[in-house]
């Protein structure tokens, strides 16, 4: 028998004190996400409809039927698989690991520089990267003086300006959690194996990574989550165009909800954008738990 | 229990309890106060509405002792205005006591039921008679009641820079009658002025719709008999699909951007690029023709922070010719906005008595030469002060004879969305005008349920 059950007076006299916080919870945080989740079943629309009625399954069926969708959900994973995945975590940990051996002033500056980019705003640092890729913009400046060929990033490779921007931008915090865990690694274990001969990158590959293995898993699934919900700085820099050519997920279901009125799809999208989230945790959490 | 622990109890229970009674206790249940919400331009230098609000608001609270005006500026482009605002009307904790309505989504909210009916205090309201026929549709339900009280119409014309044409040889009181007339001046302009943008038609989502009314509208309404409405079929309550117009239109957005008399395809493309015309290409005389709105002097009035007084000088302007010449020879369309009292209001009768203050012969007067809008008042329309008051009120005054309005349905923001793409496949050339035009017509089946009809 559990404390619980021999005493329910006490257990609810324990309770007690949490319960304004659950309520609180229930109220602000689960009720809402329940009420979206009913909405996705219903024809809700913003504006144009006096009252609204259940649908099933209908918007999810529209959705799977909509080439639009489809080619959103194809962008969601090129931007998350290069932004996130591929750009801030191997750039991240590639300055951690840098920065290891770096002096104190490079290592400052660096530092400095990166976090910079991490903790403006996201729309004003759309906006620089406005300013960054557009067709008289500063790399388009930089190409000329190369004397190399210029072109209007924006409108040539849309999905892969965005990915670039949200590289910069997210960069900061993977090499953060980075430099902790390289931290963390006792000296004496790479310096035997420094002795032992091995080069620097079997040490990274046999030595470095699997003690790092956990702040991988940690750092991939934040990042990926992050990514995965980017829209202020698409939408500042290309607004998902042109064509649709840099329209992620988010973008396409804040077009359908607010631009186009229709709530109950938009809804129903972002509860699939939740799908292919939790379908990332999924896998890195499987990867986490492998021991090496 | 022991001691300790009442305390974090209460501190949680006190929180909580302000937390929740902090959300019951909303604003605006205050019965001397009117909350009037508005769009607030994006460009900071532009305060046409921000300063006739604050004038209206100062008369108000004079001639109303003990009542107050509160401004709401809701600063976003018309877009995410029109979201922001149908958000606040669902609600009575949100909704303010006046609201600022695009007649382009006017009908779509009253069919929510976010607005309420004004005929009873039209009724009583002897200003109501100055407005013209036109304007009094354009705020009516399909239930025949009004839920607007317009503040002015705008249209729609060719502006074309007179120094340009005058190195293309072409004549400074340039009439053109018919697209092929448009077309050959661009491409003259292309051929002799090496340099600037020959023709500019708005394209493309970026654009939003600014490229479905200036850019295609302009074009489709041209199309037809200049009677019967080429998007929507009246007699049958059913949207046109399939139309030889449609394509036509197409054809000629896709000559433009294909030919390359009209700006970049990435410059068009650009979400920012009407602001560009207004404020760079035409002030900077890098743009030949410009089809585009009658509000454009508002941008380049003195305080305006662009200011261009020689505009007038500068450029000329032409009406929109239809397709082939045909009758009416011209061809227009007008929008506006309007002042709306939603279903939620705290006080909607003293938010009328504001509508009432604003649109006084005067103060109407004064709004509409602010703001570069075409009048809706038949006694200021006759107004010498108004017609003299700004050059170009006059020839887009005199539009509104053959203008026309959106089929402001349900469907229509939908319908324009569908319209967008088509007229992007096009100008980047992703999609030729067969297929964009079948890919609208897929989109409007979707977007009006199946009241679609093949013309």
């Amino acid at each position: 028998m559990t404390a619980a059950t021999r005493h329910p007076g006490r257990a609810l006299t324990r309770a007690l004190p949490v319960s304004p916080a659950l309520v609180l919870l229930i109220l602000f945080l689960a009720g809402p996400i329940a009420y979206c989740a009913y909405i996705a079943f219903t024809d809700l629309q913003l504006t144009g409809q006096a009252e609204s009625s259940f649908v099933g399954f209908e918007n999810f069926r529209k959705a799977f039927q909509d080439e639009a969708f489809l080619n959103a959900v194809w962008l969601t994973l090129v931007f998350t698989v290069l932004s996130s995945l591929v750009g801030q975590n191997t750039l991240g940990l590639a300055l951690a690991a840098l920065m290891q051996r770096a002096s104190k002033p490079v290592r400052t500056l660096v530092g400095g520089i990166v976090i910079t980019a991490w903790v403006l705003p996201e729309v004003v640092a759309g906006f620089l990267l406005y300013a960054f890729f557009r067709r008289e913009g500063t790399l388009n400046a930089v190409l000329d003086l190369l004397h190399l060929p210029s072109q209007n990033w924006l409108f040539t490779l849309p999905i892969l300006a965005v990915s670039f921007a949200n590289v910069w931008r997210g960069t900061a915090f993977s090499m953060l959690v980075y430099s902790a865990a390289l931290n963390e690694i006792p000296k004496e274990i790479t310096e035997a194996a420094e002795v032992d001969g091995a080069s620097g990158w079997r040490r990274m590959w046999h030595i470095t990574l699997p003690m790092i293995r956990r702040s991988i898993g940690t750092t991939l699934m934040l990042n990926t989550l992050q990514t995965l919900s980017v829209f202020g700085l698409i939408w500042v820099m290309t607004r998902g165009g042109p064509g649709g050519k840099s329209q992620t997920l988010p973008l396409f279901m804040y077009e359908q909800a607010f631009q186009n009125s229709l709530i109950g799809y938009g809804t129903a999208v972002a509860l699939l954008l939740l799908l292919v989230g939790s379908v990332f945790s999924l896998v890195y959490m499987r990867l986490l738990r492998t021991e090496v | 229990m022991r001691p300790t622990a009442v305390l974090p109890t209460l501190v949680a229970a006190a929180l909580s309890a302000t937390a929740l009674t902090a959300c019951g206790g909303g604003p605006g249940s205050d019965p001397d106060t009117v909350k009037v919400s508005f769009k607030q331009s994006t460009d900071n230098n532009i305060k046409v509405l921000d300063t006739f609000l604050a004038d209206i608001k100062k008369q108000f609270e004079k001639e109303n002792p003990g009542k107050k005006i509160e401004l709401v500026p809701i600063k976003a482009p018309d877009s995410e205005y029109y979201t922001k605002v149908q958000q606040m009307l669902r609600s009575p904790k949100t909704a303010p006591d006046l609201v600022y309505e695009d007649t382009f989504l006017i009908n779509s909210d009253i069919i929510s039921g976010y607005l309420k009916p004004l005929d009873d205090y039209l009724a009583k309201w002897p200003d109501w008679n100055q407005f013209i026929d036109t304007a009094k549709a354009a705020a009516q339900g399909e239930d025949g009641k009004t839920y607007g009280v317009p503040d002015g119409t705008d249209t729609r014309g060719l502006w074309f820079d007179k120094a340009i044409f005058a190195k293309a040889g072409l004549p400074a009181d340039w009439q053109p009658k018919s697209w092929d007339d448009v077309l050959t001046a661009a491409r003259t302009i292309k051929e002799k002025v090496p340099g600037v943008t020959p023709l500019n038609v708005y394209t493309g989502k970026p654009a939003g719709e600014t490229a479905t009314m200036q850019g295609f509208e302009m074009l489709l309404y041209g199309t037809n008999d200049g009677k019967t409405d080429p998007l929507y079929d009246e007699s049958s309550k059913k949207w046109i699909a399939g139309s030889q117009g449609f394509k036509d239109a197409l054809t000629f957005v896709e000559t433009v951007y294909k030919e390359k008399l009209g700006p970049d395809v990435a410059d068009a493309l650009d979400p920012n690029f009407a602001t560009r015309v207004r404020g760079e290409l035409l002030p900077e005389g890098k743009l030949g023709i410009n089809l585009d709105g009658s509000w454009l002097p508002q941008d380049w009035l003195e305080g305006s922070g662009h200011e261009w007084p020689e505009w007038s000088e500068k450029l000329g302007l032409a009406a929109m010719p239809t397709q082939n010449g045909q009758a009416p020879g011209k061809v227009s369309m007008s929008g506006g906005w309007t002042w709306s009292i939603p279903d939620k209001a705290a006080n909607p009768d003293l938010a009328f008595k504001f509508i009432e203050t604003m649109q006084t012969k005067a103060n109407a007067q004064k709004w509409y030469i602010a703001n570069s809008g075409i009048a809706v008042r038949k006694d200021v329309a006759a107004d010498p002060e108004y017609v003299r008051a700004q050059p170009g009120i006059k020839f887009f005054t005199d539009l509104v004879s053959s203008t026309h309005y959106r089929p402001a349905f349900k469907a229509y923001p939908q319908v324009s969305t569908a319209i967008q793409e088509a007229m992007e496949g096009v100008t980047t050339g992703d999609m030729s005008v067969d297929e964009a035009a079948g890919g609208y017509d897929e989109a409007l089946k979707a977007a009006a349920g199946d009241q679609v009809v093949e013309k």
